[in-house]
């Protein structure tokens, strides 16, 4: 009883602390869900309209980026290339020699990769008549792409793309073996100084949960708000 | 004379699909505000042939002559200027399906022809209302019957002012009692002296309408002549024959 009193009063205790790190993994999964759709466009456009070199370029961008551990990944970019990085004055005074920065960039190359997948799944769902009547009418690839294409193959994405948020969830925990002051290295320190790793992993899965839960539902409200209207055509993802 | 100027003028255009011979060799000219029809069996060539005219289908060989101008396929910007002034009518219409009726007519004004947005908004409704869909601007194509939605894609090609508009099957995906409509806008535009060039089993409509029937078969046009002499009493021309097959399975002249 003593035991289970002295779980609940150091969960409690570490609850602000912990919470804390919210922002921080929010910040990780935002950044890199940023970077993986500003990168999985032009990924997944070149994979499917590029020429062979472009198309062999892109594959080999996602092969590489799905192959390699993110932990791995992790220790590259963080004691690598950013100490490389970090000599530069312009980039640290903006901070951008962090850990964060670090963390952000290898989540978003990896997701880009993943998305990139989402994304040429759905354009290749659409039917070809979309692109050929775009150019019939005279618009060049780009504008029938950006126009005609992409904006129907993002809003099929939405789904697939609720599935990547909670993936980025779960890797941004891994942000802490770089110090990322994230929720998992908080719940780690204060395990360490209180002794009660279990009832503070499970306040820590609680509110992963939580986050799952929270960002699926944004998600399925912006997918109810770009819904094209009786729109019946069916992504196949 | 004015009216009689040739408008489109293909000459001996070749493509080749899948490693296989699918035009072999097609020459047709169009003179403004005629109409000109293709018929044939399924397979002969005939959306092949109306695809390599706006280079969606880049010929193998031969010429493609619009307004008198030899267009370079290989200049892309002769390619654009090109599709802006041959308007396509596609069998399954192909209209965009995450923008309303209204938007699927605009969006080419604003982005090919860099009309402001007022200014083609306004044109759109022109469109619509030409085709009798004033009404629908705002629906959504999964919204719209299979005749309406071939309304809006003739809107969507009229907009952009074509010299002239290809036509590949426009009924042939629809309903029996939705054929009509759209019939009686195709109607109108020839009336309105409209160029064009329609693939079509629509017999007994389009021999009113056209001033020649082109029947292809392999690939190649193996009859062409005035509507009424190929389809004379006791002629015997392919394309009489191939009529008559056509009303057998429908039951009717032009089914
Ligand atoms: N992309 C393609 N690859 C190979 N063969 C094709 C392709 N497109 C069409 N064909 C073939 O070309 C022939 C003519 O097709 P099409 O022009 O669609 O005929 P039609 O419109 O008269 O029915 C058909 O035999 C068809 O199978
Ligand atoms: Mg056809």
């Amino acid at each position: 009883m003593d035991g289970m009193l002295k779980a609940l009063t150091a969960s409690w205790e570490a609850l602000p602390y912990i919470l804390g790190g919210v922002w921080w993994t929010l910040g990780l999964i935002i950044g890199a869900m940023a970077v993986g759709l500003v990168l999985g466009v032009p990924l997944a456009v070149g994979q499917v309209y590029g020429t062979r070199p472009v198309r062999r370029l892109a594959s080999l961008y996602v092969w590489l980026f799905r192959g390699v551990p993110i932990l791995v990944q992790l220790y590259l970019f963080y004691f690598g290339i950013l100490a490389y990085l970090s000599r530069f004055e312009v980039l640290a005074f903006l901070h951008l020699d962090s850990a964060f920065t670090a963390a952000v960039l290898v989540l978003g190359l990896t997701s880009a990769a993943y998305q990139s997948q989402i994304f040429r799944g759905a354009i290749q769902s659409l039917p070809e008549g979309q692109l050929k009547a775009a150019r019939a009418l005279g618009m060049t690839d780009t504008t029938a792409i950006s126009t005609i294409i992409l904006p129907q193959a993002l809003r099929l994405s939405i789904p697939a793309w609720s599935n990547e948020y909670s993936i980025l969830l779960k890797d941004s925990a891994l942000a802490f073996v770089i110090g990322v002051l994230e929720i998992m290295s908080r719940t780690r320190s204060v395990a360490a100084t209180t002794h009660q790793p279990l009832p503070l992993s499970i306040l820590a899965g609680l509110i992963f949960f939580v986050l799952t839960w929270a960002g699926i539902k944004a998600l399925k409200t912006l997918e109810a708000k770009v819904r094209m209207e009786g729109y019946s055509h069916q992504g196949s993802l | 004379m004015q009216n009689e100027s040739v408008v489109l003028r293909v000459e001996d255009v070749v493509k080749h699909l899948g490693g296989q011979r699918i035009l072999d060799g097609v020459s047709l000219t169009v003179k403004k505000g005629r109409l000109k029809v293709l018929i044939g069996p399924s397979g002969a060539g005939k959306s092949t042939l109306l695809q390599c005219i706006n280079f969606l289908l880049p010929p193998d060989e031969g010429k493609v002559f619009l307004d008198g101008r030899e267009i370079n396929g290989k200049s892309k910007k002769e390619l654009l200027w090109l599709r802006q002034r041959v308007g396509m009518i596609f069998q399954d219409f192909n209209l965009f399906d995450h923008l309303t009726a209204m938007e699927n007519v605009r969006v080419a004004l604003i982005k090919v022809k860099k009309m402001d947005k007022r200014a083609a908004t306004h044109r759109a409704m022109e469109e619509l209302a030409r085709v009798g869909l004033a009404d629908k601007a705002g629906l959504y194509p999964a919204q719209l019957s299979g005749g309406q939605k071939q309304r809006v894609s003739v809107a969507r090609a009229l907009a952009m002012d074509p010299a002239v508009m290809l036509l590949d099957e426009p009924t042939s995906a629809l309903d029996p009692e939705l054929i009509g409509e759209v019939l009686a806008v195709i109607r109108d535009l020839a009336d309105a002296g409209m160029t064009m060039i329609m693939a079509t089993h629509q017999i007994g409509f389009s021999s009113s309408l056209a001033d020649e029937f082109l029947f292809m078969e392999k690939g190649r046009i193996i009859e062409r002549g005035a509507p009424s002499d190929l389809l004379a009493r006791g002629s015997c021309s392919r394309t009489m024959a191939f009529c008559a097959k056509l009303s057998e399975l429908s039951g009717e002249m032009g089914g």
